[in-house]
């Protein structure tokens, strides 16, 4: 199984219940809430994020966005993964 | 992607639905003149308060206490913020919320729950809380919010009696499967005023605490979350209490009134206004209270020319208030401040007596 950074390419990342993205009128951009936190998710984030519904793999999710944004692949996994493994550390994300 | 710190809209608002609670914490941060349910708000009225607050731009909604759970309406109240499009956090003792209650708050759309919890020992903890049995229950609620895929966290308040345990409470937190557990130390505002010389630790404690914090995280690291929260009368410079004053966060009380952080109503001569009488927006932007402190230029030396001035804004008004008399002047936990000394005399004060609990 290739990994992605320490990342496995097979895993299917999701938002814990207790962790939204969500849209805010207010501050004018998207922001992911958690517990006792809250993040603004710029452009590259909330991108990622609403990728990670359990349904669609790391690799998947890569391939998604470098065809969506006429990224390198490269450069975009390392974005995502670099995302996704501080978000799962502090417990936000499931891998 | 950043930690939002620098809105200039409120993004957090505790509600505190009730004082009413059946624990007696010599440390409750409820003021000492509490508020009898006669004089709560009523549903409809916290549904409008929900609704004002999203649209003033706050994101997060603390539904507190007191204990939340004394109100029966708690998940048609939970049910509104969800609605109003609010994040919603449950901070609770852990006692008096049902199995039933806990259920009905998850289908009502709540987010995250925050129990409290003493000590890891039980016979400690109940005698901290004023309450026999009260550490069985909040355990038994904390496994009913794992089964039912809530995230937990668990708040241990230190102190002198609990502060050698900090390492078997990360333990208990991982077995009851928190995916946080918030280390605050007592802050000395309300009851704990009252107590302080029986909650103090010393200065080597909380030394060792910190040192035992710091290897807690690495130990822990992708299994827990440790937030800590300093213990500032050992510290050198003051806290940016509520991240500045009417900067991020409000806090409505039982009967309606908001104040800028639960603490306020110390102040003395302060205006507060009451959502009965005026919008969330109104009381934001022009009630007396929320003016009185805003920004930095209130400050006198020396603040005035400090270059952390932007960072801890003076520090807390309150605390201020409560060891110089003037709520103007530097927070005298910085140890630039002419009080800092008093503050020293205060942390270096233990005695050990029997708790003035927190009662009604």
């Amino acid at each position: 199984m290739t990994g992605l950074g320490d990342i496995a390419s097979d895993a299917r990342p999701r938002l814990p219940r207790g962790v939204r993205l969500t849209h805010s009128e207010a501050h004018g951009g998207w922001v992911l809430l958690a517990p006792e936190r809250i993040f603004k998710a710029d452009a590259i984030a909330h991108e990622i994020l609403r990728r990670c519904t359990g349904q669609a793999s790391l690799a998947e999710i890569v391939d998604d966005l470098a065809k969506t944004f006429n990224a390198p692949r490269e450069r975009i996994s390392a974005d995502v993964t670099a995302l996704l493994r501080g978000l799962a550390d502090k417990q936000l994300l499931e891998l | 992607m950043a930690e939002a710190k620098t809105l200039h809209k409120p993004i957090g608002l505790l509600a505190e639905l009730t004082h009413r609670c059946p624990l007696g914490c010599p440390y409750c941060s409820n003021p000492l003149a509490l508020e009898p349910r006669a004089d709560e708000l009523d549903t409809a009225t916290w549904m409008r308060v929900f609704k004002e607050a999203a649209a003033l731009g706050v994101l997060q909604v603390h539904l507190s206490g007191g204990e939340p759970g004394a109100r029966r309406d708690l998940p048609e109240i939970t049910a509104s913020a969800r609605e109003a499009g609010l994040y919603t956090n449950l901070i609770t003792s852990g006692v008096g919320i049902t199995t039933r209650t806990i259920r009905d708050l998850w289908e009502a759309g709540l987010d995250h729950v925050q129990i409290s919890i003493q000590d890891s020992d039980a016979v400690s903890a109940d005698r901290i809380a004023g309450y026999r049995g009260a550490f069985a229950r909040k355990c038994a609620l904390a496994a009913e919010v794992k089964r039912l895929g809530l995230p937990l966290t668990v708040n241990l308040v230190a102190h002198r009696a609990n502060i050698e345990r900090i390492g078997a409470m990360v333990e208990l937190a991982l077995e009851l499967k928190a995916s946080r557990i918030e280390i605050a130390h007592v802050q000395y505002y309300g009851w704990a005023v009252k107590n302080r010389a029986q909650l103090m630790p010393t200065a080597d404690q909380v030394r060792r605490a910190a040192t035992e914090v710091e290897e807690l995280r690495q130990r822990h690291h992708g299994k827990i979350v440790i937030d800590a929260v300093v213990p500032d009368y050992h510290a050198r410079f003051p806290k940016p209490c509520v991240g500045g004053w009417g900067r991020r966060s409000l806090n409505v009380t039982p009967s309606g009134k908001v104040l800028p952080c639960h603490a306020a109503e110390v102040i003395p001569g302060l205006e507060f206004w009451n959502v009965r009488d005026h919008s969330l927006a109104e009381i934001w932007t022009a009630s007396p209270a929320f003016n009185a402190f805003r920004g930095t230029d209130f400050l006198p030396e020396p603040c005035a020319s400090c270059e952390r001035r932007e960072i801890d804004f003076g520090g807390c008004r309150c605390q201020a208030f409560l060891i110089t008399g003037d709520a103007r002047a530097t927070d005298p936990v910085c140890h630039f401040s002419p009080a800092h000394r008093e503050i020293e005399a205060l942390a270096a004060v233990q005695q050990d007596r029997p708790y003035d609990y927190r009662r009604m």
